[in-house]
Formats: C-alpha cells, sequence, structure tokens
C-alpha cells in the first residue's frame, strides 16, 4: 500500500504542479485557445451563472475550433477559488474567466505567478498588466424596473432582496429608488441583505417579510426565482427577473427580466487573445451594446407604463439619459450629486451609499 | 405591532424551522444509537431532489414526500453499509455522504431548474386554511404537523417504550447490549435508517413547503444546523423543538425587522447573522454548568462497534 505523509504528498504536488508550467506555453500556442470559467454557483440557477454559462455556450458556437472552454462551478469566494484559478492556469488555460466580485483578491495573485494567462474578472475593480475587468451596465435595467414600479406599486413601497452591500448591489438599489421617484416622489425602497448568493428558501423568507408588511414590489440581486414565486403566491403587484427571463415561475407577477447577455463580450475577448491584441482595461456595456436586454413586459402592465418604461430604456440607449444625473440627494436629503451633473463610472464602482428613498439598512 | 403581522411572523417561522427539526429529529435517534452521522446536508439534499422529480412528475405531494423519505433512507444505506459492516470512520464517511449527496442531486436535478412546482399546501378546509386568524393553527403543509407528531413520537419512543429503551443501551453501552444479546448493528441500521428517511423528508419540505423550485444546494447548510442542534438540545426531543423554533425565529425576525424597519432594525445584519451561534454557545454553557447524566452525549457515540464472540 502506498503510505500518504504529508511529505510524499506535497512531493507529488509539487511535481504535478510545476509540469504543466512546463509544457503550457507550446500547448497553446498549436492547439485551440483554452478558455476557463470560474462561476460562484451552479449553471441551472436560471440566473447569474446560467447566464455566463449561456456567453460561455455562445463562444464556443461563435469561435468553433478556434476554442475549447472548461467550467468549474460552485468555487466559494474563498481560498478555495484560488485553486481553481491556479489549476485552470496550469492546465494550460490562457483565458480565464472569473465571475464573481469576490473572487478579486485571488484573481489579483494568481495572475501575478502566471503572467502569460490573461484573467478577466466579472464585476470587479481590480485590474494590472494581465488582469482585466469587465461588467455590464445593470443599473440601466434596474432604472426601467424602478420605472414600472413606480407607476405600479400601490402602496408606493418595494423590496430588494440582496446578497451583500457590494457597489454593484447599492447602484441596482440607487437606481431603482431613482427612477421609481421619478414617478412617485415618496415611494421608498427597502434592501434587505441575506448575505448568500444563493439560499433560495431564506430569499422566499425575505419576500414574504416584505409581502407581510406592505411592500408589493419585490426585485431582488441574488440568482433565482424565489422572491417572484413568493410575489405570485401573495398575488402582489409583482417583481422581476434577475440574469434571465423567469416568466415561468411568475406568469402574472412577473413585470419584465433584466436579462444578461455575455456571449458577445466573451467572443471579443477570446479573438483578441488569439489575435495577441487582448489588454488590461475595465469594459462595461450595457443597454447599449446589447449586453443587458430587458425582457418582454407582462400583458398586464398598462400601455402607457410600458412607453414609460420604453422612453427610459431607449433614453439610456441613445445616451439622452442617465439615471445617475444630478441632483441626487442621498438618504439624509444632503445634496450629493448637483443638478446637472453625472456620476462618473469609478464614483459608480465606489458607491458606498443610499440615495433619497431607499431605508438604509443597519 | 398588528395581530395580523405577528400571525405572519408565526407562520413564516414555523415554516422556517420545520425542515430543520425534521432532520434534527432523525439525526438525533441515529445518535442515540451511538452512531454519528454527519451525512445529514447530504442525504437532505437527496430528498430534496427526489421529493421535488416526483412531485413534478407526479404532481402529488404525498407520493413526493413518500418518494423523499426511501431516497433518504436508501442513501443512509450507503453510510450504514461502510461504517456498521465495514467499521469505516463516521466522520469522513458521514462527510463523504454528504459531499456524495450534493454532487448527485445536483445530476438528478439537471433539467430540473426552470420547472415549477405546486406547494404542499394546508389539508384542513380553505375556511379555516385561510382565514385570516385561523391559519395561525390549520394554515400549515401537513408537513409541519408531522413534524410536531414526530416530537412527541421521538420522545416516546425513546422513553417510554421497551424497544427505545434498547436503543439507547445501544448507545451508551454497546458490548453490554451486545452481551445481552442485542444485535448492536441491526438496531444501528434500523436507527440509521430512520434518520435517512427523516432527512430525506426535510429535503422534500424545501420545494414543497418553503419554496417550489429545485435549485442545486437548495439546503444551504442547514443539515448542519440540524446536526449542531442535536447537541444544542441535549439529546432530548422537547429541547429539540424549543431549539429548532428559536433558529427560526431568529432567522425570521431577523427578515421581518429589516424588510419592516422599527428597533430591530438598527441591528447590524453581521450580529442578527452570528445571533444563532451566540444562542449555542450559551446554551452548551448552561448545559455544562447543571451537569447530570442524561445531559450528555451518549458515550459510545461514534465508536465503531466490533463484535466478539
Amino acid at each position: 500500500m502506498t503510505k500518504f505523509n504529508r511529505r510524499n504528498v506535497l512531493a507529488l504536488g509539487g511535481a504535478a504542479a510545476a509540469l504543466p508550467l512546463v509544457g503550457g506555453r507550446a500547448l497553446a500556442q498549436e492547439g485551440p485557445l483554452k478558455v476557463g470559467f470560474i462561476y460562484i454557483g451552479t449553471i441551472n440557477d436560471n440566473g447569474w451563472n446560467y447566464a455566463h454559462n449561456q456567453g460561455r455556450l455562445y463562444l464556443e458556437e461563435q469561435l468553433g475550433d478556434a476554442v475549447e472552454t472548461t467550467y468549474v462551478e460552485n468555487v466559494p469566494e474563498g481560498p478555495d477559488c484560488e485553486r481553481v484559478l491556479r489549476e485552470l492556469a496550469q492546465s494550460g488555460h490562457n483565458l480565464i474567466l472569473a465571475t464573481s466580485f469576490g473572487y478579486g483578491d485571488y484573481v489579483i495573485k494568481v495572475a501575478q505567478q502566471f503572467p502569460d494567462v490573461k484573467f478577466e474578472h466579472a464585476t470587479g475593480y481590480q485590474r494590472s498588466e494581465n488582469v482585466a475587468t469587465y461588467n455590464a451596465r445593470f443599473h440601466e435595467g434596474r432604472a426601467v424596473c424602478g420605472t414600472i414600479a413606480g407607476h405600479l406599486s400601490q402602496t408606493g413601497k418595494a423590496g430588494y432582496i440582496g446578497s451583500f452591500p457590494i457597489p454593484e448591489v447599492v447602484m441596482g438599489i440607487n437606481a431603482f429608488a431613482l427612477a421609481a421617484r421619478k414617478i412617485n416622489p415618496d415611494f421608498t425602497l427597502t434592501p434587505v441583505f441575506i448575505s448568500t448568493w444563493n439560499d433560495p428558501a431564506r430569499e422566499a423568507d425575505a419576500a414574504r417579510a416584505m409581502a407581510d408588511q406592505g411592500i408589493d414590489v419585490i426585485t431582488q440581486h441574488t440568482d433565482g426565482p424565489a422572491a417572484l414565486q413568493v410575489a405570485e403566491e401573495r398575488g402582489l403587484v409583482g417583481g422581476f427577473g434577475q440574469g434571465a427571463d423567469m416568466s415561468a415561475f411568475a406568469p402574472n407577477a412577473h413585470l419584465t427580466a433584466i436579462i444578461d447577455n455575455w456571449g458577445p463580450h466573451y467572443v471579443d475577448a477570446a479573438q483578441a487573445v488569439i489575435d495577441g491584441t487582448w489588454e488590461s482595461g475595465d469594459r462595461w456595456p450595457g443597454l447599449k451594446e446589447g449586453e443587458v436586454v430587458i425582457g418582454p413586459y407582462n400583458e398586464k402592465i398598462p400601455a402607457e407604463v410600458v412607453e414609460a418604461a420604453e422612453a427610459v430604456k431607449n433614453g439610456q440607449i441613445d445616451g439622452s439619459f442617465n439615471i445617475f444625473t444630478g441632483p441626487i440627494n442621498d438618504h439624509t436629503g444632503t445634496e450629493r450629486v448637483a443638478a446637472g451633473v453625472t456620476l462618473t463610472d469609478q464614483e459608480l464602482l465606489t458607491m458606498d451609499w443610499y440615495v433619497e428613498g431607499v431605508i438604509p439598512p443597519a | 405591532m398588528s395581530a395580523e403581522l405577528l400571525i405572519a411572523i408565526i407562520i413564516t417561522v414555523v415554516g422556517a424551522s420545520t425542515p430543520i427539526l425534521i432532520a434534527a429529529l432523525g439525526e438525533l435517534v441515529v445518535e442515540k444509537a451511538g452512531v454519528l452521522n454527519l451525512g445529514v446536508e447530504g442525504m437532505m439534499l437527496i430528498g430534496a431532489v427526489t421529493g421535488f422529480i416526483v412531485m413534478f412528475t407526479t404532481g402529488n405531494p404525498w407520493l413526493a414526500v413518500l418518494a423523499a423519505a426511501i431516497a433518504g433512507m436508501l442513501s443512509s444505506m450507503i453510510f450504514a453499509f461502510l461504517t456498521l459492516s465495514l467499521s469505516a470512520n463516521q466522520t469522513a464517511t458521514g462527510l463523504a455522504l454528504t459531499i456524495f449527496g450534493t454532487g448527485l442531486s445536483a445530476l438528478a436535478g439537471q433539467g430540473y431548474s426552470a420547472r415549477p412546482v405546486d406547494l404542499f399546501r394546508s389539508v384542513f378546509p380553505a375556511e379555516l386554511a385561510t382565514h385570516p386568524v385561523w391559519r395561525v393553527i390549520f394554515g400549515y403543509s401537513p408537513l409541519v404537523y408531522f413534524s410536531l407528531i414526530m416530537v412527541f413520537a421521538v420522545w416516546w419512543f425513546l422513553h417510554k417504550t421497551r424497544s427505545g429503551l434498547i436503543l439507547r443501551a445501544v448507545g451508551e453501552n454497546d458490548l453490554s447490549a451486545h452481551s445481552i444479546g442485542y444485535s448492536v448493528i441491526g438496531i444501528r441500521y434500523a436507527a440509521v435508517a430512520f434518520g435517512g428517511a427523516m432527512a430525506g423528508i426535510a429535503g422534500a419540505a424545501f420545494p414543497l413547503l418553503l419554496t417550489p423550485q429545485w435549485a442545486e444546494r437548495m439546503t444551504a447548510g442547514r443539515g448542519w444546523i440540524a446536526v449542531a442542534l442535536v447537541v444544542f438540545a441535549s439529546w432530548r426531543p422537547f429541547r429539540l423543538l424549543a431549539g429548532a423554533y428559536l433558529f427560526g425565529l431568529v432567522m425570521t425576525v431577523e427578515l421581518y425587522s429589516k424588510a419592516g424597519g422599527g428597533i430591530l432594525s438598527t441591528i447590524p445584519a453581521e450580529l442578527w447573522a452570528a445571533m444563532p451561534y451566540i444562542a449555542t454557545v450559551v446554551v452548551l454553557v448552561l448545559i455544562s454548568l447543571r451537569r447530570t447524566g442524561s445531559t450528555s452525549a451518549p458515550a459510545c457515540l461514534g465508536k465503531p462497534f466490533l463484535a466478539t464472540n
């Protein structure tokens, strides 16, 4: 029987780790470009991870034999993801896409050890020579949803189930509240953070807590349809699909969806690596580029509300409307953005304050 | 707070507590027989996916629960065979069962994630089940009444029946039980099977009671809470009931206060998240302060039994 003590396991691991390093470069130049994806959840979540995986499939479809893709699901935002990143880099993947915010520090760390591998980190803010960041302007979609909520909500109260108060989520909360308050100046939005991306039972309970306390529009920044199902069950005004169309779960309550369309970006990124033109940077397309898409509107929404929603959508596409143009007050009523001034991308990416109308969480 | 809101909160608390209670009751019996099965989370996931698939294909929630119980039981038999017949390490095997259950349920559930099902609703007449006040008694899924009956049944079995006494004897002193002619391994098999069935039903409660969908890893760690609760309750069914509802209460009040404002909403999210664990530590300290024989763990918990002639 082979004895596995710490020393010979380490030695084995070290040898295994060193081998691909030697062969990696030669392999990548001959064969197809190997592209690795890491997902925080499962590709069957009908939301965030599903959308990224659709992007991966689109990449395979578009570039065919020129690429070979690998994905790893359920990678937690912790030291485990460093191991997965390293394994992908060592096994000849020359483009690695890390698709969750919390991977950031580990991407930077692993990227330093593999200068020839290109990394792209979704929703992140840390870049280096071989680490780019990319994101989609979901808040543009949130502005469309907020417009619908402002028109349809009878209580003037909406709830927002979030995972963690990171800038990405705070931006969505603020865009939704700003848009709704343009319609109904007394509108309030209550964020509830549940400290996880994937716990459908907890999302459902958060939605119940909202429905029981007079909130009649529920939107979520988590990955599944649980909140929508509660909205349907309770006969609320409605909710919105996040990441993908979720109308199958809530035919009455599903007002519209913010659909992520990562495919075109993944094709661009892979093509750039193949052509040798890849550069680090930050790419942040939105409705205009088709990376964020608004799903079909529910038939119960009156025509004039659809029109108002479309106006907000089209305004963001042609650039005539920006939800983060002042005057904007924060939740204490202090002016944060002066009239006519628009927040810069950098200000959005570090957003840590709530606009007026948001009931700030503790 | 209005009475209406109070009733709504109670209903949500009951829902959140029920799966934890069912799974923990099963684990309590397993541990009373001297076996530590850490595979609860995995068995719950197998139960959840089985329950969902049967509910989706047949639309019959009773059948779904039955299938989930059988699936949970079958998965627990893997554990039983390895640890009881082959005397494998129980901790490692239990962890392996959790990993196995997570993977197997994900595999079985592929293609079911975009499908909604109906909930397992109250069987009482609609006038009672949806009555603004009486729903607090009659408005629950049959799984809720099942969990409460099982608390009593487990207590009665363990403390009032001869079979329960034998099971406890096996957990406290396997050699003595063996020497007076009881089949230690056989009794432990039965206990593990019961634990597996209960974990399967607890898993089925996720798609049938809480959120009518299948999502991978949808039990989100509640199997571990169930394992911890058994210790928290010092292996007593009624304390387990209290513990599970305390857990459900803390988790639910957090959400209601965040969504509705009021004094409780000023408590930071991090403190809310820590509260169940603070409660666990406090209870464990209290238990250890007044040490009597019956509050401590079964003496043979986690130890393999090697029969000698």
